[in-house]
């Protein structure tokens, strides 16, 4: 297992390297030019050109490439061209809103969506499992804004429950930090229970049918322990799956839920560089994200074997 | 879970709530009276105001660095930090000096030097400021409170051009930052003006905030603008940027914020029904609306082809797509400067207020025009350049004209419009823009309406007729010569249509109504604003 593990961390070396030169490839032709930005709209066409070559965006494509190279394995990320700021800081201001906002909107996901869908295998065919349906198709096909907005209006404005926007840092207190993560918890988190609570009532619904449930009811075990120890056990892994694929897709959905709820995290910080053209800022996160999806890949794997012992690595 | 369990698991939660788990709200009621939270027009993601010229930096900036002289209500230049000037005879030299008691915000005094190297700092950088270097014989530090400078011929405009507020503006920073290359970025923010920049609670793109600076001494005039008493009366401004529009809204319903900067029309009624909130025109000097054609390359290198086009051009049409139907809002423009301010003229400019589709399609026909493509460059993420783009790609098309729409976003429309090269090979034909009208009162800050060829503004048009004004105006010594000149000025813009009004518009701000002293102006200053 140990040695699995060193091989994946390794793998991840020449995954980060074609991700540093995809990105930075990428960037170098796309359109747009922060120089521009910059100067803003009443800048003279020279004024732009000054600024450009101070920043060293006229410098060729593999000077400018190599010396990031050479940052990036020196451990620094470096700096913002607008804020002239570290990019590892400019990460660090905004890493904590985002992963508060992923971890509890994870966390509620997977306690609403797995016993929606074991219910709802359990009771196939009836109301309880037609209304779990039902939900998730809705869930699925409202857009997260407009679930955000409704929440919002209902539990901010009219009911004055819950603050409209904002991140209060955990280092405040758990009160005002849930209070701010609970509605966008939600609006993000509603399309993670209807896909997790779908994919579990599929697979819970194969796993019932198997003989070794049969054999179990037979021998007496009762309805709670067949559904939860017995089948949802063995219908674990393509559930660890999918909350797997889910992380991945929540920075993502991340970047609308913190527009809309004007959380300070990465995904706002991600878009924001991307229409100013920061450079640095953008292949800093990127490289994040990328780092973050290998690690959610490896601890998946990691997970199988706890769930199945017929995974061996 | 049983129920004896999920009882517990309930007091255990309530029992952590009482120890304090749950934390009291970090502002008491007391601390938020002396906090303004605000929601300005778009993120502050640099802080120097001469590096960049955007609209919110120096906004951010004129809390935290004062400035020589500072415009007043009626767009006159008042005294700010100097306390007099002298003029010689021959009007070549300017002698000022400094109020007393003017510090910066690391406690050490403002010095002539600082004041030199400021504006060394900011001349390069400012349409004004590069005329006065080319006038510059000698800008000196006489002594700590007294600087000289000595012009090679008289220069009239000298307080408005140390006192405007059009970008950049003329600010005044210690010595050892204001040396740094105006190309480059300052990353050291002390200030010299009523608030300081809390530089560790700067989260650019979320948050920014700037506290009141106890050893500013303010003028003893009532404020205006940007002269008169810079009072501070609350302990911290609190910028907080917010993305989306209806998230703002939202926030500025629930108490959430003090003040929003610019709320967009569509959400100005849900406002207004709330009672908890004024509404109020932001910016009497409103903005322009405009797009800028190519004066290189074909079609608009042809005058006939732009003259079509502005014959055609349906003022009434951009403004109901930007601001919407209510008519106090917009204007159309018979010139080219701001309307209501002292030099807006409409010499020649007839034909610019009524269109006429019918004449424009003849005058098109007339032209030559030979169906070359329309590069219209169009910036989606701006509500404002998309909704004129929509129009005038619909006007071109009933002009007649082959429109190549090109939807992009901001960053690549500030891109391709330096380019030189022609349409079809990777340049462009149109772009569409705005200015903020206090940045269009007179010609030497509104370069959008100069036609110096190479160096004039995106579009390159080359009119002498139109800058032989601009000396007329810098050298009138009455405002009688100043709109005579003008006058003049618009007239060759008109007729050579060195570029395209789409009108004159106005937007608005909004505020909880226990906050007051918010005044309508180009700038929301923070000054003289209170909380109760």
């Amino acid at each position: 297992m140990f040695a699995y593990i060193v091989r994946r961390v390794l793998a991840t070396i020449p995954v980060m390297a074609i991700v540093a030169l995809f990105v930075f490839s990428l960037l170098y032709i796309a359109p747009g030019d922060p120089a521009a930005v910059i100067a803003g709209d009443q800048a003279t066409p020279e004024d732009v050109e000054r600024i450009r070559q101070s920043l060293g965006l006229d410098r060729p494509y593999l000077v400018r490439f190599g010396e990031w190279v050479f940052r990036i394995l020196r451990g620094d990320l470096g700096v913002s061209i607008f804020t002239n700021l570290p990019v590892s800081l400019m990460i660090q201001q905004r890493i904590e809103p985002t992963l508060s906002l992923m971890v509890v909107t994870l966390l509620l996901a997977v306690t609403i969506a797995v016993p929606m869908g074991v219910v709802a295998a359990w009771k196939a065919g009836t109301w309880i499992d037609n209304a779990v349906m039902s939900f998730a198709v809705l869930s699925f096909s409202v857009p997260v804004f407009v679930v955000g907005y409704l929440l919002a209006y209902i539990f901010a404005l009219e009911l004055d429950w819950l603050p409209v926007q904002g991140y209060t840092p955990f280092s405040n207190g758990f009160g005002p930090w849930i209070q701010n993560l609970i509605l966008p918890a939600v609006a993000l988190g509603s399309v993670y229970i209807a896909l997790i609570a779908r994919i579990t009532r599929a697979t819970m619904l194969e796993v019932l049918q198997q003989d070794y449930i049969r054999t179990a009811r037979a021998k007496g075990a009762g309805q709670r322990s067949i559904l939860f120890l017995h089948a949802l056990k063995n219908a674990a892994v393509p559930i660890v799956t999918v909350i797997g694929i889910g992380i991945a897709l929540l920075i993502g959905g991340a970047v609308v839920t913190e527009s809309v709820f004007a959380i300070p995290g990465l995904g706002r910080l991600t878009v924001d560089a991307i229409l100013r053209r920061d450079y640095p800022v953008i292949q800093g996160v990127v490289l994040l994200f990328s780092f973050v999806y290998v690690l959610v890949n490896l601890a998946i794997d990691l997970l199988y074997t706890l769930f199945d012992p017929r995974i061996r690595y | 879970m049983d129920r004896r369990t999920f009882l517990k698991a309930g007091a255990g939660a309530a029992a952590f709530g009482m120890a304090g788990g749950v934390a009291a709200p970090a502002l008491s009621q007391g601390a938020a009276a002396r906090t303004l939270r605000f929601v300005p027009q778009a993120n502050l993601a640099n802080f120097d105001p001469i590096w960049t010229t955007q609209y919110v930096v120096r906004n951010a900036s004129v809390m935290v660095w004062d400035t020589l002289y500072g415009f007043d209500d009626k767009l006159e230049p008042q005294r700010q930090m100097v306390e007099g000037e002298e003029v010689s005879q021959d009007g070549k030299t300017w002698t000022f000096r400094l109020r007393e008691g003017l510090k910066f915000h690391d406690g050490e005094p403002v010095r002539s030097v600082d004041v030199v190297a400021s504006l060394t700092r900011w001349m390069p950088r400012d349409p004004m400021g590069q005329l006065l270097r080319t006038l510059n014989e000698e800008l000196v530090a006489v002594d700590d409170r007294t600087f000289r400078w000595r012009l090679k011929q008289p220069f009239t405009k000298m307080k408005m051009a140390l006192g405007k507020n059009a970008t950049p503006m003329a600010f005044i920073m210690p010595e050892r930052i204001a040396k740094t290359d105006p190309f480059s970025q300052i990353s050291e923010y002390v200030g010299s003006g009523p608030f300081r920049f809390v530089r560790n609670e700067w989260v650019p793109g979320a948050r920014a905030v700037f506290a009141k600076f106890d050893q500013y001494v303010p003028r003893s005039e009532p404020a205006s603008w940007l002269a008169g008493g810079k009072r501070a009366l609350i302990d911290r401004v609190e910028w907080v940027v917010m993305p989306d529009p209806a998230t703002a809204s939202a926030a500025l319903q629930n108490g959430e914020v003090d003040w929003w900067e610019n709320p967009i029309t569509d959400l100005v009624p849900i406002l207004r029904r709330n009672r908890n909130i004024a509404v109020d025109i932001a910016d009497p000097l409103g903005n322009i609306g405009s797009f800028r054609m190519n004066h290189l390359h074909p079609p608009f290198n042809n005058l006939k082809v732009r003259q079509a086009v502005m014959t055609a051009l349906s003022q009434e049409d951009y403004m109901r797509a930007l601001v919407g139907d209510d008519a106090d809002l917009w204007k159309v423009m018979g010139g080219f400067f701001t309307p209501g301010t002292p030099l807006y003229s409409e010499e020649g400019g007839a034909m610019m207020k009524a269109a006429n589709l019918e004449r424009g399609r003849q005058m098109l026909r007339e032209s030559g025009y030979n169906n070359e493509p329309v590069i219209c460059v169009v910036a989606q993420d701006q509500p404002i350049t998309k909704a004129q783009g929509d129009v005038t790609a619909d006007l071109l098309k009933r002009l007649g004209m082959n429109v190549d729409f090109v939807a992009t976003d901001w960053g690549t429309v500030g891109q391709r419009r330096a380019m030189k090269n022609p349409p079809n090979q990777g340049g462009w034909s149109m772009f569409h823009t705005w200015h903020a009208g206090a940045d269009a009162t007179n010609p030497m800050i509104y370069n959008a309406v100069r036609a110096n060829g190479d160096g004039a503004w995106f579009g390159w048009p080359n009119v002498p007729s139109v800058e032989a004004e601009v000396p007329n105006w810098l050298a009138a010594t009455n405002l009688e010569q100043e709109r005579e000149a003008i006058g003049r000025l618009n007239r060759a813009a008109v007729e050579n249509v060195v570029y395209c009004p789409t009108g004159f518009f106005l937007g608005y701000q909004a505020w909880r109504r226990n906050v007051s002293g918010i005044v309508k102006g180009p700038i929301p200053f923070a000054w003289g604003v209170s909380k109760s």
